[in-house]
């Protein structure tokens, strides 16, 4: 009687108060237990065990457990819990297996009561029920939980997991007769404590050991977990089949988990390696912790709210030896330091960017990116949720969508499409590829093409150049003074030069709007109509007519570069000094008019070129001096540019059609690097043909075998709907055979093919044939299949 | 080939091993799948591989883990993968895997030059070499406790002591400094912080650490199962051609003769296997109550049992020689319940399952699943048979020798029974397992065929595996815990 009335005392007034403190303790604790009033709290571990009082001020040692000159193994405790009912209650499981109760009301120093020693195993925890006084659950390594009963001396009844380790047990807080068991293997387990034969349901909820669990204290159905594989996970337990409602992702396993009390959404979790940290977690906000306690050096090993419901004082112990009580006004919340921002790029090279509203409408000179036209400013609200304390941000979403076809990777997609890599003779490649090139408005690849093409054919094939040659040919000079290699290099560097240049130009201005480049980085090949169609490029829908509908965001650097607009060509041009290709140019450079527009370095670049070609039709005997392999390495570089500047498409695509004439000199790893680029591009495209094309064509062994991949498939028999594992088409289990042609009606050993709609089929022989007679399917299902 | 005089090179040995007839292998061999695996991903069959293929389930995740190790992306480059390994199995005079790896190293572009010894290594490596030292012979001493040594003064080092020393060791912290002292004498204490201090160029990140950790560990095991099964070299390697045909007298250099059982009637080696029997059904249903005294006292006396290994072998082919520094360092045996004991690891304060893995696979990902994975093949490989029994639980036997050996490297489960071991394992046993665990450079036929008489060879190597793995994950269990204090 004395009893109850205490404890709703401490319930009705619920005058629990105190401040953050901590005591040293002379061990590492492994778990701590508080009692019903939350008066003391117990801490155990492997050379402690001790009940200290929880004072206003401090913590006060008011009973040492451990006694004895040489303590027994039966201290060495893993776990420790004190009776939610029975004051004097406690029990602990100790390291060698022994489930041990303790009775603070012996008159003796050794306090110990009962000695269970029927585990083999280390006991990983204990639990008590939480409305019957004499009932005791044990969950072992050897992967027994057993419950006691303690007016016996033995276990009552022995629940076998059939499996690896238990790691928690926790009797539910609503259901009398269920409790649930963690297990090493992942899996948790209900029971019926009245059903030891076997569990009542089982489910697989986390790769790798479970380490903890704990029911909600109020919602019956809901159960916390977590893991090894870093993740606290909450079931609802109501319906048939658990079912995962919300995860929280954390840096560390997961060593312990208690619901917050009062509090439905909170979870306190603490982990088992390297953080040191205790986290409260709303669940609903499974991305940043809700409340961090930070005070601890070590791990924290035992985790537990002083009162059953009072939210605010959470005790905790640690293997750095130290108990503390945290206060929850004195936790740190990591929201209020937190970015909320967030950016992203499209695959078509749209932007979204998501940040705090007043960030952005507070600077008043914000104006539009100049390459994306339109802009949809979009907010989203979430219903304000009152049980939520969570700072609420909103936040404005722009996404920036360029406009130009050119800049949205079309031209990705269609080049990819439209090359060709093999199966013509190498000249027509390259004229084919330059002519892609050409129509999708990409001159500098255009001609790279044209070069590689008379760099590298025999002279022979020279005289039948390339359909888009053969115009300009008769327009040129030609040029008398050519001579041999040096003008060769001079030629090459300088269209290597020029194309650096272009591509600079656009570097610069995109460092400036951090505009999309990253992904497109060769929409700059449209800018070959001179300084017009670059500023078109740029700016092309600058003028908006909704513009001033979101002027109050508009972007200062969009000025910038529209006052930087009109001398674009002068001060770009400094950046050629960066272009390795061309060091020896660089006087030459100097030279140049300043004014020079795109336009001319294009004619620069071209004319050599086709004077080239023409010396070399007319001078047929001067192609033996400038044997292919001359070229390798300009052309080795020409490919590091390309793909330095982000046309990996390039780089991979001339490096095929090449072939052997380039690959020894290019070495392997940047190869490979190349190629799995790309393919990783084609494959963000969906451009599943095309890449496994280049994967087929490509000649690095760490690429093609990606085509050996994932190359089986796996077949279920059509009787059993089993696997099969061995042959195709016999199972080994209900020994039918499985796949039986429905013209014929023998096995199929080959290939086999089936209706998507009706699932029957047969040789693809037979089923061809039968189906140019008659439409309907043969095995006489009545539907009507279509063989394409 | 001959006309032109080119000397033709023969193999020397028949079969993989010196122990297992070559019969026995190819009998009892595996089914194709796995070895067509093996063959694909090692472009060779090399010794190894056919002995390990007795135990295909546990060949195939043993080959996994090595292919990742050595080849798949890590932190480590890879010539330097092989210079680790072969440096580590060096360590135990391990001519085949330092000839295997030699060439793996030369392969993949390595410096000849290093292959002459430490010394022309890069600074980097030869860091580890203390590391390698005492992960071969005494991973024990790797612990916080010297880093703290040498940082006396801005760390306070009682916290750290209050976690390995139990109430059951009586000594002394300054013991054990003194203890650990006199091993490191005159030599730079290892290691983690020194390693891994940030700053200058020579350290190693963590992530690099524990990779070259975990290659050490896989090296020194497997030293130990290629001793411990007796493996010839391959027909490649120096010692596994000869230019002349074998002379029939002198058949097989380093092999000795495999002797059928010098003493004893088969009829012993049947009541020795059914005796072994009962004592296992016996210790399965026995509940045996003793005080905690005794059983610390059991796990002393197992872990301090004078086991003699020391036979003496003829001294190490300089190309193996000269890749090891301080040579005398070698396993020590404890003495009994003396001063002088080391610490034991508790396995409830830093398992594998608990600690070890999430820390591997933070620093390495992958790793930690691929090891995890290994362990539990090897502790669940059974097929409950003991030579010509079948349907039996080899359970508590699988047990005994796992932690045997965890013992043998001052691991202590609370939860079992030491006493176990001393019946289940008999001494040519403990024997076999002592000396290859801890020197197997010392193994010979004698001690592998002094055991089990009557086994097949299958299950031998089956003790093998255990050993192998047990010795790894003790080794790696020091260290990792040593880094998680480092980290912490």
């Amino acid at each position: 009687m004395e009893k109850m009335s205490r404890v709703t005392t401490a319930l009705g007034s619920s005058t629990i108060s105190g401040r953050t403190m901590f005591c040293h303790l002379d061990a590492p604790a492994n778990a701590i237990s508080v009692c019903r009033d939350a008066t003391q709290v117990v801490v155990a571990g492997r050379n402690i065990f001790k009940i200290y009082g929880l004072e206003e001020e401090q913590f006060v040692e008011k009973l040492n457990l451990r006694v004895g000159r040489k303590p027994s193994l039966n201290f060495s405790c893993a776990d420790v819990m004190w009776h939610q009912m029975e004051e004097n209650l406690l029990a602990t499981a100790a390291t060698n297996g022994a489930v041990v109760t303790w009775n603070l009301g012996k008159p003796s120093r050794n306090k110990q009561d009962q000695l269970f020693t029927e585990h083999k195993r280390t006991v990983n925890k204990v639990c008590f029920h939480p409305t019957e006084v004499y009932m005791l659950l044990s969950g072992s390594q050897d992967g027994y939980m057993k419950c006691f009963d303690l007016r016996k001396k033995e276990s009552v009844s022995t629940f076998s997991g059939q499996s690896e380790s238990v790691r928690d047990v926790q009797f539910s807080m609503k259901d009398y007769f269920t409790f649930a068991a963690s297990f090493e293997n992942g899996n948790v387990q209900l029971w019926d404590i009245r059903r030891p034969d076997r569990y009542e349901r089982m489910f697989t909820a986390h790769t790798g050991p479970v380490f903890c669990c704990d029911w909600h204290p109020d919602d019956r159905g809901w159960l916390a977990t977590g893991g090894r594989d870093k993740m606290v996970k909450v079931w609802d337990m109501t319906t048939n089949r658990a079912k995962e409602i919300y995860c929280v992702q954390t840096i560390a396993s997961v060593a312990r988990v208690k619901w917050r009390p009062e509090r439905k959404w909170h979870l306190a979790t603490c982990s088992m390696m390297v953080d040191h940290n205790i986290y409260v977690w709303d669940i609903r906000r499974p991305f940043i912790p809700f409340a961090t306690f930070e005070e601890h050096k070590d791990v924290t090993t035992g985790i537990v709210w002083r009162h059953q419901h009072d939210p605010y004082f959470l005790l905790s112990g640690s293997k750095d030896s130290t108990l503390y009580q945290h206060m929850f006004k004195d936790a740190s919340r990591p929201v209020d330091r937190a970015n909320p921002e967030g950016l992203c790029f499209g695959l078509f090279g749209d932007l979204a960017f998501a940040a705090k509203e007043s960030l952005i409408s507070g600077d008043a000179n914000r104006k539009p990116y100049p390459g994306g036209d339109r802009r949809y400013p979009i907010f989203f609200f979430k219903k304000p949720d009152l049980t939520e304390q969570f700072a609420h941000v909103s936040s404005a979403l722009s996404v920036f969508e360029s406009s130009l076809e050119s800049k949205r990777m079309d031209w990705f997609v269609k080049t990819a499409r439209l090359y060709l890599l093999s199966g013509k003779p190498f000249a027509e490649l390259c004229d084919h590829n330059a002519k892609v090139a050409k129509e999708l408005n990409r001159p500098q690849v255009s001609t790279t093409w044209t070069m590689l093409r008379i760099m590298f054919s025999d002279p022979a094939n020279l005289s039948t150049p390339g359909p888009n040659h053969i115009g300009k040919l008769g327009t040129l000079p030609l040029m008398n003074s050519f001579s041999m290699k040096e003008m060769g290099m001079g030629t090459e560097s300088r269209l290597d030069r020029s194309k650096g240049e272009s591509r600079q130009d656009n570097i610069h201005l995109d460092l400036g709007n951090s505009l999309i480049n990253n992904i497109c980085p060769n929409a700059e090949n449209e800018e070959t109509e001179g300084s017009e169609g670059q500023a078109e490029y740029m700016f092309g829908d600058a003028e908006l007519d909704d513009d001033d509908l979101y002027s109050m965001e508009h972007d200062n650097q969009a000025e910038e570069q529209e006052y930087t607009l009109p001398q674009e060509a002068f001060p770009l041009r400094h950046e050629i000094m960066d272009n390795p290709l061309a060091p020896e140019h660089l006087q030459q450079d100097k030279a140049d008019s300043p004014q020079a527009s795109g336009n001319e370095a294009e004619v620069m670049c071209l004319t050599p070129i086709e004077s080239f070609s023409l010396i070399s039709i007319s001078q047929p005997l001067f192609s033996p001096h400038l044997p292919a392999p001359f070229f390798c390495p300009v052309v080795r570089e020409m490919l590091s540019h390309y793909a330095e500047q982000g046309d990996v498409q390039m780089a991979v695509s001339v490096l095929i059609v090449l072939g052997d004439r380039i690959r020894k000199e290019i070495d392997d790893l940047t190869q490979e690097h190349w190629y799995m680029s790309y393919i990783d591009l084609l494959q963000r495209f969906e451009l599943w043909n095309v890449s496994n094309e280049v994967i087929k064509l490509s000649t690095c062994s760490a690429i093609t075998c990606l085509n050996q991949t994932s190359t089986t498939l796996h077949v279920n028999c059509s009787n059993c709907k089993r696997p099969m594992s061995n042959r195709g088409w016999i199972c080994d289990r209900c020994h039918q055979c499985a796949s039986v042609c429905a013209v014929c009606h023998h096995v199929v050993k080959g290939l086999f093919v089936w209706c998507q709609g009706c699932s029957h089929g047969g040789h693809l022989e037979h089923v061809k044939n039968w189906l140019k007679s008659s439409s309907h399917c043969p095995a006489g299902c009545g539907h009507l299949c279509e063989y394409t | 080939m001959m006309e032109q005089g080119v000397e033709i090179p023969q193999a020397l040995a028949s079969g993989p091993s010196a122990f297992i007839p070559a019969q026995v292998i190819l009998d009892e061999g595996p089914d194709q799948e796995v070895l067509i695996e093996a063959f694909l991903s090692l472009g060779r069959f090399d010794h190894i591989t056919m002995v390990m293929a007795l135990h295909p389930t546990y060949l195939s995740c043993f080959l996994r883990t090595q292919h990742a190790l050595l080849e798949l992306d890590g932190p480590l480059p890879r010539p330097w993968r092989h210079y680790i390994v072969v440096m580590a199995a060096a360590r135990h005079q391990c001519s085949y895997l330092v000839q295997q790896h030699s060439a793996g190293f030369l392969e993949v572009g390595g410096e000849e030059s290093w292959l002459e010894g430490l010394q022309h290594t890069h600074p980097k490596i030869r860091c580890l070499h203390t590391l390698n030292k005492l992960l071969a012979h005494r991973p024990w001493l790797i612990t916080q406790q010297h880093i703290q040594v040498r940082h006396t003064h801005t760390h306070t080092h009682t916290h750290t002591h209050t976690h390995t020393h139990t109430h059951t060791h009586t000594h002394t912290h300054t013991h054990t400094h003194t203890h650990t002292q006199v091993y490191i004498n005159g030599r730079p204490p290892p290691l983690l912080q020194e390693l891994v201090c940030p700053g200058a160029d020579d350290r190693w990140s963590l992530a690099e650490l524990i990779h070259a950790v975990v290659l050490m560990t896989h090296s020194h095991s497997l030293s130990s199962f290629v001793w411990g099964c007796g493996l010839h070299p391959e027909p490649d390697h120096i010692g596994g051609h000869a230019f002349c045909p074998p002379s029939p007298s002198n058949n097989m250099p380093q092999s000795p003769h495999s002797p059928a059982p010098e003493d004893g009637k088969p009829e012993d080696g049947v009541t020795e296997v059914e005796a072994l029997m009962k004592r296992m059904v016996e210790l399965q249903q026995q509940v045996e109550e003793c005080s905690q005294e005794e059983m610390i006292t059991r796990f002393e006396r197992e872990r301090s049992e004078s086991i003699p290994t020391a036979v003496v072998r003829g001294a190490p082919s300089d190309l193996v020689l000269r890749l090891v520094e301080d040579p005398e360092f070698i396993y020590e045996d404890f003495s009994i319940r003396g001063e002088q004991s080391p610490p034991t690891m508790r396995a409830q304060d830093y398992s594998w399952e608990d600690h070890g893995f999430s820390l591997v696979n933070r620093l390495l990902p992958d790793m930690g699943q691929l090891l995890e994975e290994k362990f539990q093949v090897v502790c669940g490989l059974t097929y409950n048979r003991m030579a010509m029994h079948k349907d039996v639980d080899t359970h508590t036997l699988r047990k005994a020798l796992w932690n045997y050996i965890h013992c043998l490297y001052g691991i202590r489960y609370d939860d079992y029974d030491y006493g176990e071991v001393n019946v289940l394992l008999e001494r040519g046993l403990k024997m076999f397992v002592k000396t290859v665990a801890c020197h197997p450079e010392q193994t010979t036929d004698r001690i592998y065929s002094a055991y089990w008489r009557l086994f097949r060879h299958s299950e031998k190597v089956h003790v093998n595996l255990l050993l192998m793995e047990a010795r790894l994950q003790a080794a790696l269990l020091y260290t990792l815990r040593a880094v998680t204090r480092y980290m912490t």
